[in-house]
């Protein structure tokens, strides 16, 4: 049943190798994205407040296809926004991961401003009794206490983020779904066979992600 | 000034000429309601200046208005003749000369005890880590609470929280230091360990503004006590004077519920 795998005419791994790497790219950019954005909607920057706000509330209503289907067509092909490299398979990955990056970093922003109104407001006025700017409140007492309060949200992000890497077949990178529907068209009997393989992986992918994120979340929970 | 006790003892220290702290004619509202009322009230160096009043009289505002975690809708402060500046750098600075005790502690949870102490003169007055660590620990020993450096804020009783938020705020080096309902939060039996660390730091003539509903601390401790009720100062006078011959009802009513049972 699942002779296609002996082939020799597949690479599952670098197809999941590119996953691997879309996920680590995109979820390293939207945790620093997503951290600025949160940093905007909770800071005393009227203008910044109002971005922050906005794009929240228009990134994350719009499908992610729409997204990196745009950054190809509307930035690439039509703006002609090549990200550094003139290989156009590069480019399609560097646009896939800005395009994750930008829908991403929406649902990152929220799940921190979530875990920044679970910090105490004794906490900022300590802080700012002592004579701490608004950044270094931010950044030494409530985006780490934030932080610990949401990993197991971030979890939920991270692994949402890992299957949404999908969509960049949309656009051409050869992540693991570009790689199944090639397999669906080849082994049109082996179809059960084909999604039990790419679900298998992207369950070998996401499946600890959970878990190790669980255990982190209650190692790091702040004591109160 | 006038207000200089009695009760102190004899290695007293007079009032340093020149006020620290001027409030004038400060008013806030709370919605409709108007918490603090044309307050004036001077705090001169070195005096230990107890605030004492029914819960809701604005008394907490007052102390929370003079670093300006509360603003106000008109009047002035001014801290060591600085008037009070807008939100932005210069406030932070003028915040770093005044220290704030808190009744709920508001230690950093995420951070060791030392690293409590240490975090301000790290990141606002720019000490190298070493030099404070060193005060660190010389001022967590005077407060009592050594032996507890390098353990996290909820391993510690109320009591010893409460000194360590003492240590934090005496690590800047503060020309006055705010204390809001110190004790209201503790157990009774941890009270005691928290004044006589405040009795200590008067006594060493540090300028001090305390909102508090121990009498006793008060008595002994205070150059003078303001009595306040519906957001307006009653009566000031020295703690003799007031718990003995207060002038107005309001502070006779306020006394006769709190002394005699």
């Amino acid at each position: 049943m699942f002779d296609f795998l002996d082939s020799g005419q597949y690479d599952l791994l670098e197809a999941f190798w590119v996953t691997v790497k879309l996920t680590v790219y995109s979820a390293i950019g939207s945790l620093i994205w997503g951290t600025l954005l949160a940093g905007m909607r909770v800071g005393p920057v009227p203008m910044m407040r109002a971005f922050g706000t906005g794009y929240v509330n228009v990134v994350r209503n719009t499908p992610l296809t729409v997204i990196i289907v745009a950054c190809s067509l509307a930035l690439n092909q039509t703006l002609g926004v090549t990200l550094g490299s003139e290989d156009f398979k590069v480019i399609g990955f560097r646009l896939a991961v800005l395009g994750l990056i930008a829908y991403t970093g929406t649902f990152v922003c929220e799940a921190l401003r979530s875990g920044i109104n679970t910090v105490p407001v004794g906490q900022a006025e300590a802080a700012r009794a002592l004579g701490l700017s608004f950044t270094q409140v931010l950044t030494s007492i409530i985006l780490p206490q934030a932080f610990r309060s949401v990993v197991a949200p971030l979890a939920n992000v991270l692994i949402a983020l890992t299957k949404n890497t999908t969509v960049a077949a949309a656009i051409g990178v050869a992540e693991a779904s570009l790689l199944m529907k090639e397999m669906i068209e080849n082994e049109a009997d082996a179809i059960f066979a084909v999604f039990s393989v790419f679900a298998f992986g992207f369950i070998v992918l996401t499946l600890p992600t959970g878990l190790v994120l669980g255990w982190v979340a209650k190692r790091v929970a702040v004591k109160r | 000034m006038s207000g200089v006790s009695v009760t102190k003892g004899a290695e007293d220290i007079v009032p340093a000429a020149g006020d620290l702290v001027v409030l004038s004619q400060v008013n806030k509202h709370f919605g409709a309601l108007h918490v603090l009322q044309d307050i004036d009230l001077t705090i001169a160096r070195g005096e230990v200046v107890v605030v004492i009043g029914p819960s809701g009289s604005g008394k907490s505002t007052l102390c929370r208005t003079i670093n300006r975690l509360e603003t106000i809708d008109s009047g002035s402060i001014s801290i060591d003749g600085k008037p009070l500046p807008q939100e932005g750098r210069e406030l932070a600075r003028l915040r770093s000369d005044v220290g704030m005790v808190f009744q709920s502690f508001n230690l950093f949870a995420h951070k060791t005890v030392l690293e409590n102490v240490t975090l301000g003169q790290i990141k606002v007055r720019r000490t190298d880590k070493k030099a404070a660590e060193e005060k660190a620990r010389t001022l967590l020993d005077r407060v009592g609470v050594a032996s507890q450096a390098d353990k996290y804020p909820a391993q510690l009783s109320g009591g010893q929280q409460q000194r360590v938020a003492i240590a934090r705020a005496l690590a800047m080096d503060p020309k006055v230091i705010l204390f809001d309902e110190p004790t209201s939060a503790l157990d009774p039996e941890m009270i005691n360990e928290v004044l006589e660390v405040m009795q200590q730091l008067a006594r060493d003539g540090m300028t001090m503004v305390v909102v508090t509903h121990e009498m006793g601390f008060a008595r002994s401790a205070a150059n003078r006590v303001v009595f306040m009720a519906d957001g307006k100062i009653v009566e000031e006078a020295a703690p003799e004077a007031f718990f003995n011959n207060p002038r107005s009802d309001r502070a006779k009513d306020f006394l006769s519920k709190i002394l005699h049972h």
